[in-house]
């Protein structure tokens, strides 16, 4: 299958060295090609998505174990979807977080799982490194679904797929990073999105921006190579894509934030607060919306402008195309065996 | 037990108080050191421990371990040990505190340190005076500060009267919260909780002042930062009985070691910046710091095969306490008689009993040490009951090659 927005391949090398890692833990550290592979091999899933027939059977056979440690409905979702449209057998685990807290048994558990065969792993988790804690126990390839605070690789990488997606449906640039500035703006000390995301863009050229109060920015974290700001209105000035963060309901009650009307007040996506961005700024999200605190619904909502639904339906391509990779190597795939 | 007789170590290099070691011969009879130098000759009878050249020095004495781990102690020239009061059972109460006492004799003397308040809570006072005559050397806060003011002002005071040393923690509650590391870019990059390093001289802020209030002797169990080690040196400098502790992993490594989430790395305080580390050196090496200990507080997989932030702190510290400070007189920071002042003489000092000194009537707990014997730590084959120190494969020089308690050769 071939697409019109298809880009050329001639920017990573052949075969396994374009990807060549056993897992997905983090995009720290990716290099830009390895980054565009994967953004490169998730078109291909776009567009299959999008026929009536979303079927392909390339890893027919193969048993990936969805492991989330942590609640989640939409990123489980979209790799169970991910996993069956590509033929896999897809088993969810859904681990409650008070049953499994402490003591040998995360690692117990892994080693249950990689007993199974299981020839991927999902794995979500609530600590950071637990993934790759995991990771190091198996002997299959393992892809972090989100780990504490830590990464959301494949959230990042969707994000990107669907910033090109727009830049390209504009007509502008080809899907090149450089020159692109965008703010993330919420609660980013607590946030894996804003670090995978920080991650992704700068790799790519990206001019990153991040936004928040001062009891929710990480220390240090123009070492990232991020501008930080405390002011939204300053933040937003120029921007061509606007990144909102969700805020947890606990971090709104005093701790962090007096109340959800104060941060609004600061920090809240308003029309007229776009209007400081570049004329036809895109907004995210990655979901779930606190509509009305961190976004006006009419901002969400906003037609051409939000990319909030294209970010969960690159999701599924991204999935694809990461499960699709990281399986090569077993399905002894020509240059990746 | 059969009285063993007197014991005579020849062919030596003393360690004293001062200057380089000097060759010699050291004589013990019962429990006591009697003889050091030139005066020390071998009697009919004796027994005669040849040490070929190595350093006679006093045993280490350890000032906050969090397990009686005798193997790891002896391995390390350690034959006294402060047992933190952080125990299975909070050494809260007087029988608690007699019992760890015992728990270590012939061949290690636990001395333990009192709680400071009921369960470590950090709300009601211990009953102090019933565990000093119980064998408790001094008080601890435990591995937490103590956040009340007004209750850690009536424990200073209280302990002022009972000539008690307070060994406290200093991590500023509110301010460490949950945290596992150091604010910095590691902590950020991995998204560690992590806190201020202010944390630390906030609080070592209130207990120096409170002890300057009050006349009590504050022993502030790890200092690891430059805020709080000027801190501690002004004090001292005004004549605040204040002392300062550390442990070789805070002069050894930065935050740095904690980018793979190896849980070994994780301690209480959490290592910190490369350049706190550096201050650390220094305070060493003025005397900010009057004593490295080793924090030994042995954890097996199911506190540490986790991930970081769900790990406990703690490393195992007991066997690489000699060697690692034996690195900083290989590095020119401190000289060999300062060094085991900072292990021996200055804790026995503060824990008031009458060892840590090669010196006539002082106690015959003595370390025979090969200073320049090269071995490699490795956390699979420690004699410690666990592996977790965060020193793997790492090579180091320094060994005990004979231990001796109460002039008795521990085996």
């Amino acid at each position: 299958m071939t697409s019109a927005t298809q880009t050329p391949t001639d920017r990573y090398p052949a075969g396994s060295a374009a990807f060549p890692h056993r897992d997905l833990t983090g995009l720290a550290g990716l290099a830009p090609w390895e980054i565009l592979f994967l953004l490169d091999e998730a078109e291909q899933w776009v567009d299959l998505n999008r026929a009536a027939q979303k079927r392909d059977d390339r890893l027919a056979g193969l048993t990936i174990i969805n492991a989330f440690f942590e609640n989640s409905t939409r990123t489980l979702l979209s790799f169970e979807i991910a996993g069956k449209r590509l033929g896999a057998d897809v088993v969810n685990m859904l681990v409650a977080q008070s049953s499994v807290k402490k003591g040998e048994t995360l690692i117990d558990t892994a080693m249950t799982l990689n007993a199974m065969h299981a020839d991927a792993m999902v794995i979500r988790h609530q600590s950071s490194g637990a993934v790759r804690l995991i990771a190091e126990k198996v002997d299959c390839p393992v892809l972090n679904a989100g780990d504490g605070q830590h990464e959301h690789p494949t959230q990042g990488l969707l994000d990107a797929l669907t910033i090109r997606k727009f830049m390209q449906g504009r007509g502008g640039g080809g899907g090149d990073f450089a020159g692109l500035t965008v703010t993330i703006c919420g609660d980013i000390l607590h946030s894996r999105v804003a670090r995978s995301n920080i991650h992704c863009l700068t790799t790519l050229g990206a001019e990153v921006r991040v936004c928040a109060p001062p009891a929710l920015m990480p220390a240090d974290i123009d070492a990232l190579k991020v501008q930080p700001f405390h002011d939204f209105d300053a933040a937003l000035k120029g921007a061509d894509v606007v990144m909102m963060l969700r805020l947890q309901q606990e971090r709104m009650s005093g701790q962090f934030i007096a109340s959800p009307g104060e941060y609004r007040h600061l920090y809240g996506l308003s029309l007229d607060r776009l209007a400081l961005a570049e004329p036809d700024a895109l907004v995210m999200h990655p979901g779930p919306m606190n509509r009305g605190i961190e976004i006006d619904s009419n901002v969400a909502d906003l037609a051409g402008r939000s990319a909030i639904t294209t970010q969960v339906e690159m999701g599924v391509a991204i999935r694809m195309a990461c499960l699709d990779v990281l399986t090569r190597k077993t399905r002894g795939v020509e240059g990746w065996a | 037990m059969k009285a063993l007789p007197p014991l005579t170590i020849i062919n030596g290099r003393l360690v004293l108080a001062h200057g380089d070691p000097q060759a010699g011969a050291l004589r013990c009879e019962g429990d006591r050191i009697v003889a050091v130098g030139a005066a020390a000759v071998p009697q009919p009878g004796d027994r005669v421990f040849d040490a070929r050249g190595a350093l006679i020095a006093p045993g280490l004495v350890d000032l906050g371990v969090f397990a009686i781990d005798k193997p790891a102690f002896h391995f390390g020239g350690i034959t006294r040990a402060a047992l933190m009061p952080d125990q299975g059972m909070v050494l809260d109460k007087p029988a608690a505190v007699r019992f760890a006492a015992q728990s270590g004799k012939p061949d290690l003397w636990v001395h333990p340190l009192a709680a400071a308040t009921k369960g470590l809570e950090g709300t009601e006072l211990a009953e102090l005076a019933l565990m000093r005559d119980a064998g408790a050397r001094a008080v601890a806060t435990g591995r937490r500060w103590i956040a009340d003011s007004g209750t850690m002002y009536r424990l200073l005071s209280y302990c002022a009267m009972l000539d008690l040393v307070v060994v406290t923690h200093a991590e500023d509650s509110g301010l460490a919260g949950q945290a596992v590391a150091t604010a910095s870019e590691m902590a950020t990059r991995l998204g560690l909780p992590a806190a201020p390093a202010a944390a630390e001289a906030l609080a070592a802020a209130r207990d120096i002042a409170l002890a300057e209030l009050t006349g009590a002797r504050l022993h502030i169990r790890q200092v690891t930062t430059a805020v709080a080690l000027d801190l501690v040196r002004a004090a001292k400098a005004r004549g605040v009985r204040v002392t300062a502790g550390v442990t070789p992993a805070h002069f050894m490594l930065s935050d740095v070691a904690i980018g793979d989430y190896r849980t070994f790395t994780r301690l209480s305080p959490p290592l910190r910046s490369e350049a706190d580390r550096h201050a650390v050196r220094a305070a060493i090496a003025d005397g900010t710091i009057d004593v490295i200990a080793s924090g030994h507080d042995p954890r097996g997989p199911e506190d540490k095969r986790l991930p970081f932030a769900d790990a406990e702190p703690g490393m195992a510290g007991a066997e690489t306490l000699l060697p690692l400070t034996l690195a900083l007189v290989r590095d020119g920071v401190i000289d060999l008689a300062r060094a085991f002042s900072l292990l021996t003489a200055t804790p026995a000092r503060l824990l008031g009993v009458t060892a840590g000194v090669l010196e006539p009537g002082a106690e015959a707990d003595i370390a025979v040490i090969d200073p320049d014997r090269p071995w490699v730590v490795d956390s699979d084959k420690m004699a410690a009951s666990a592996g977790n120190t965060p020193f793997d494969k790492q090579g180091v020089d320094g060994r005990v090659i004979a231990l001796f308690k109460g002039g008795a050769a521990v085996t």
